[in-house]
């Protein structure tokens, strides 16, 4: 057996837990109401272009991004704006939604084809970047950031490699898994698409080992396509990292606080490229997305295809439940993901799962001293030093901890995961992180 | 919405299984086997000498943390125990049990807890209290019992003492004698490797010290780099002075079987609150660490420098851990 | 054993003189000029070294004042206008007068005001808090009283009350040095006028979403329904964003907006007792009595006073015929609670 690849530094396994691995993905029934925030991508939030009491079809635009990182927001359902709110979503703030009552009958907008289209059309780049941005496309491996920019190669650089980022590191996730199993030839479509708008003669598709089934699939169907290459990576988590994913992949490492262009990368995420292919090929914007609710003590882990802005409530609801036994709501994988203060927020563009944490697991232990064990350093994918971070937050001590990288945290959470003396790393370099950031903009004032 | 609350943190959510409990017990598994066999050649007093280390070592620290610093006890988490057998380790059988005491006493109380605790102590509690001993009652701390008589006896007779391996070479090379003529009344390397030389409790079997080693390099308890690079370092310094003068010095093989070298490089070199936190930054202590076990052993007035050796690189890790930083990913240089 | 004896004080007692000379050469070669004015500033400084004057420490702060022979900018929020005149004094230069200030929390998300919906989990710290969420009573702009401001402060004068979880600030012990305002991830802590007797008159919150959306989650919200600013006679309160705030420079200390307030949000504090008290029940008056004669100088239960004082206003605040049901019987819960756990003490 040859050695799998994987990233250089650092790196943990947590349990998979990927109880939703084999079940298929559901439609789930359209929701009563609908709560859509004009907020859901990184950049400017969008404006809003809708009043109330005013209908609105499937598919139709309702919140405008305006700007160059912004993006176009649509409505989910056919209905009626039943009011401009502000409902406490993920991020655990109240955020502007538009709410939408759903009526009976549901009428896309008229140029969305709804069936397969199975047409070979050709595009031209400009063409592509236009329908990307029109559609509101983000990243929808979490970090939501608008997809339009990624595809718009700066002067200068030129994007050696499109890379695919299937990796789905987190544990419990399965929603690009079974988008991979399920949806593997639109997928490929959608790359191919982005592949010519980047002028890129190589694609590659990087899996963890453990979804053996994907990778097997994804092969046997990217034969059709040139320059595609399905590449089997070893379960280490944070592999879905952009950085370490492209140290895995073609062994560059992307200079700190440098984008991946900088080594000739383009990274989407795979449930990106098949969002692509929708948009181009059907003309339909980004209104739904494959949402994973799962947990330890769900009756029925599911992936269900959701209409952005369903509250999250109905999606527990429709595994059976909220159980007795769950203290702890995330938004998200259980390493990166947001705890929800608030059920009723909605699904949004970068919804990849809802996990359902029991009491045993949802509570943090009694931190104790550190005892230097290294252990941080070790599993730190951007080679930092988790503990002197952490020390140096403590002490306040932020312009030190700058000069130590603190910046180049990616938040993976490996660090305050492998503590032994249960010491929250993670949160006190969040907050030295902040700070820095303060004291960055201030010294750009002067 | 339900009725309970919801409890709501920063990401992670999950919890890795490893915890201080874990690391600590886990290192008193690992000194079972060379504790084992030291039972067997030394008999009760050994086992007495460990116990009664590790009863001081827990009371003290019971002690001192609930009434002199009122604070809630940590005896729980087990460092105390490892503190005590490791202490109980670096002494000879024979030692008086007040003695014991007072070891346990300033390992635990001035080693360790004046220092604020686990993971503050700059140096490791076992060796300060061990040197502290070694200094302050140097016979007691070198007679040591031979070990195959006292195997069947209950009581430890005070008058069958000999030396260690390491100090009949020492007396000898002082004396002018080759090492070819010392080596007929030394104990064979088989002897060394299984444990039945003179030495104390702890590091007489390397055979069951390097099992505990490998258990906790299993373990993930320690990582590879220290006891490498401390082993590595005594085998190739003891190596050129042998190959230079094979009658002055004796063989590596010998030094790394004798003496306190595997249980430093794999219990105490490798303690984790005193050694660096890069993996470069653990090659050098081990390494040097190693250079200077042999220079005390070649050239120092002791016969054994292991617990010297530690301390001093113990007390220079604040600075390796500033000179070896781990490396970063996509460092940019010069900017 | 002489010769030893004698061989080693000579030598030691040469190293010794060798030593001394170098010392003093060194001393002598390498001293620095120094203003003793600095010294003198130096010495008059309260050496708290809290940086509220702006200066990293109170020695910065003197070198500050003599190298710019100005006292303009310069103020020691610790010592005061006393201070400051001494410092003129050294300096021969005249003193500006300022107001003395003390910490004001405005935030009455109490855990009665605004229940806890979330339990939070996590580093006792505001500002890691801050970045999670809105806060356990889902008021984005409430006080998540995890105690940045505790820690902040060099005068130990700010304590997280374990009733209410809200900031106390001790008045006595409070310098008005700016820490535990720069602490605050909220803005929530604002340096106010000390006022006439410690009297004072400010909105005790700073939500500034619309009035429902802030009643929701705090009983105690300014809701930006505008009364007060049309009840002040001094023109002291403008409304911003759905948020009153009372200029303390134009405050006069009427009180006329605490009474029209339809939440409690404006807070009167260390206002003596109403004279007239009429629909409160006995016992709270024999306890707000007997409360009073305990404790005749409001130094040393400031805080309490305060909030019996509040309470007070509350309660005058029922009596008013325009107040509407629900609130009045809110408002009565308030009082009662502070009651119970008065009781307590």
């Amino acid at each position: 057996m040859s050695i799998l690849k994987t990233f250089k530094l650092g790196g943990i396994h947590p349990k998979e837990g990927k109880l939703s691995a084999n079940s298929p993905i559901k439609v789930f029934p359209l929701p009563k109401t609908v709560y859509i925030p004009v907020s859901q991508h990184i950049g400017a939030p969008a404006t809003v272009l809708v009043a109330k009491g005013e209908t609105v079809k499937t598919g139709q635009l309702i919140a405008k991004g305006e700007g160059f990182i912004s993006a176009n927001i649509h409505s989910s359902i056919t209905g009626k704006v039943a009011k401009i709110d502000e409902i406490v979503d993920s991020s655990g703030y109240p955020k502007k939604v538009i709410v939408i009552d759903r009526a009976n009958e549901e009428i896309w907008c008229d140029n969305i084809i709804n069936s397969d289209p199975n047409t070979t059309k050709e595009f031209t780049p400009e063409e592509v970047k236009q329908k990307i941005r029109e559609a509101g496309i983000v990243g929808l491996g979490g970090a939501t950031f608008p997809s339009h920019v990624k595809m718009s190669v700066p002067e200068g650089k030129t994007a050696e490699y499109l890379i695919i980022n299937a990796v789905e590191c987190e544990p419990y996730l399965t929603s690009d898994h079974r988008l991979m199993l399920e949806k593997g030839d639109e997928i490929l479509k959608g790359i191919s698409i982005m592949m010519k708008t980047l002028n890129t003669k190589k694609t590659l598709i990087g899996i963890e080992n453990n979804k053996k089934d994907a990778i097997e699939h994804l092969q046997k169907l990217s034969k059709n396509y040139s320059g595609v290459e399905v590449i089997s990576l070893k379960v280490q988590y944070p592999q879905g990292g952009e950085k370490q994913l492209i140290d895995a992949l073609i062994k560059k490492e992307v200079p700190s606080g440098k984008l991946p262009i900088e080594v000739g990368c383009v990274v989407q995420n795979v449930g990106t490229a098949f969002a692509v292919y929708e948009a181009l090929y059907k003309n339909k914007p980004l209104i739904e997305r494959v949402v994973t609710v799962t947990g330890d003590s769900v009756k029925e882990p599911s992936n269900f295809l959701v209409r952005i802005g369903t509250p999250i409530e109905s999606l527990i609801e429709a595994v059976g439940g909220l159980p007795e036994t769950v203290a702890k709501v995330v938004n998200g994988g259980p390493m990166m993901g947001k705890a929800l203060s608030n059920l009723s927020a909605p699904v949004t563009k970068g919804t990849s799962g809802i996990l359902l944490i029991d009491k045993k697991e949802a509570s943090r232990k009694i931190p104790k001293n550190c005892i230097r064990c290294a252990r941080c350093t070790m599993v730190c994918p951007m080679g930092l030093a988790p503990y002197l971070l952490e020390n140096l937050t403590n002490r306040k001590l932020f312009e030190s901890s700058e000069k130590e990288g603190i910046m180049d945290c990616i938040e993976c959470g490996s660090c305050s995961y492998t503590c032994p003396a249960n010491r929250a790393l993670l949160d006190m370099i969040r907050v030295g992180k902040s700070e820095v950031n303060t004291i960055r903009s201030k010294r750009v004032k002067k | 919405m339900g009725q309970s609350q919801l409890i709501i943190s920063h990401s992670p959510h999950i919890k890795g299984k490893d915890s201080i409990e874990s690391i600590m017990y886990g290192v008193v598994i690992a000194m079972l086997p060379a504790l084992m066999a030291s039972a067997w050649f030394y008999g009760i007093g050994a086992l007495k000498v460990v116990i009664f280390s590790v009863i001081f070592s827990v009371i003290f620290e019971f002690l001192i943390q609930k009434y002199l610093l009122k604070i809630e006890p940590t005896v729980k988490d087990g460092s105390a125990i490892v503190t005590g057998i490791l202490l109980g380790f670096n002494l000879p059988s024979s030692l008086p049990i007040w003695m014991i005491g007072v070891g346990a006493l300033v390992a635990i109380g001035i080693a360790k807890l004046s220092f604020g605790g686990l993971g503050k102590n700059p140096f490791n509690p076992a060796l300060v209290g061990r040197v502290f001993l070694l200094v302050s009652f140097p016979v007691e701390m070198t007679s040591w019992p031979r070990p195959l008589d006292t195997r069947t006896m209950l009581s430890i007779p005070d008058a069958l003492t000999g030396a260690t391996p390491l100090g009949l070479i020492k007396e000898g090379v002082a004396k002018g004698e080759p090492i070819a003529e010392i080596m007929k009344n030394a104990p064979s390397h088989l002897d060394a490797l299984f444990g039945a030389i003179g030495g104390s409790v702890g590091e007489v079997s390397a055979l069951a010290l390097i099992v505990g080693g490998l258990y906790l390099l299993y373990k993930k308890i320690i990582t590879w780099h220290i006891p490498i690079s401390f082993l590595g370092t005594i085998a190739i310094f003891s190596g050129v002075f042998w190959l230079i003068q094979p009658e002055k010095y004796v063989d590596p093989l010998y030094h790394l079987l004798t003496g306190g070298i595997l249980l430093g490089a794999f219990f105490m070199a490798t303690d984790m609150v005193t050694s660096p936190m890069s993996k470069l930054g653990m090659l050098f202590f081990g390494a040097g660490a190693g250079l200077i076990t042999i220079l005390i052993r070649l050239f120092g007035a002791y016969p054994e420098g292991v617990s010297f050796a530690i301390l001093i690189m113990n007390a220079i890790v604040p600075l390796i851990n500033i000179a070896f930083k781990p490396k970063r990913f996509g460092e940019v240089k010069n900017g | 054993m002489d010769t030893i004896i004698v061989a080693s004080l000579v030598s030691l007692g040469g190293i010794g003189f060798f030593a001394a000379i170098l010392l003093f050469g060194a001393a002598k070669k390498f001293k620095v000029e120094e203003d003793p004015k600095i010294d003198e500033v130096n010495e008059a400084l309260p050496a708290a070294n809290c940086g509220g004057c702006g200066y990293a420490g109170c020695r910065n702060f003197a070198e500050g004042i003599v190298k710019k022979n100005s006292l303009d900018g310069f103020f020691c929020p610790v010592g005061g206008n006393t201070l400051m005149k001494q410092i003129a004094e050294i300096m021969g230069l005249t003193a500006q007068e300022k107001e003395p200030m003390v910490a004001v929390v405005r935030c009455s998300g109490s855990f009665k005001n605004s229940p806890a919906k979330n339990q939070f989990d996590g580093v006792s710290s505001c500002k890691s808090a801050h970045m999670l969420y809105a806060g356990p009573g889902g008021c984005p702009n409430g006080c998540l009283g995890l105690g940045d401001c505790v820690i902040s402060c060099p005068f130990d004068a700010i304590k997280i009350s374990s009733e209410t979880g809200l900031p106390i600030v001790d008045e006595e012990k409070c310098t008005a040095c700016n820490n535990c305002v720069v602490a605050c991830p909220r803005s929530i802590i604002e340096l106010r006028n000390k006022g006439k007797k410690n009297k004072r008159v400010f909105v005790s919150c700073i939500n500034k979403e619309k009035g429902a959306v802030a009643k929701k989650n705090c009983s105690a919200a300014c809701i930006g329904c505008g009364k007060c600013v049309k009840e002040c006679p001094f023109d002291a309160i403008v409304l911003e964003n759905n948020l009153a705030y009372i200029d303390f420079e134009k405050c006069k200390l009427c009180k006329k907006c605490v009474l029209v307030c339809p939440t409690g949000a404006i807070l009167a504090v260390n206002f003596p007792e109403p004279k007239k008290v009429e629909s409160i029940d006995k016992k709270e008056l024999v306890e707000s009595k007997r409360e009073k004669i305990e404790t005749p100088n409001p130094t040393q239960k400031n805080m309490k006073n305060s909030e019996d004082n509040s309470k007070e206003s509350n309660s005058e605040k029922s009596e008013n015929p325009s107040q509407n049901g629900a609130l009045k019987k809110s408002d009565e819960n308030n009082s009662t609670k502070k009651e119970l756990s008065m009781e307590e003490r």
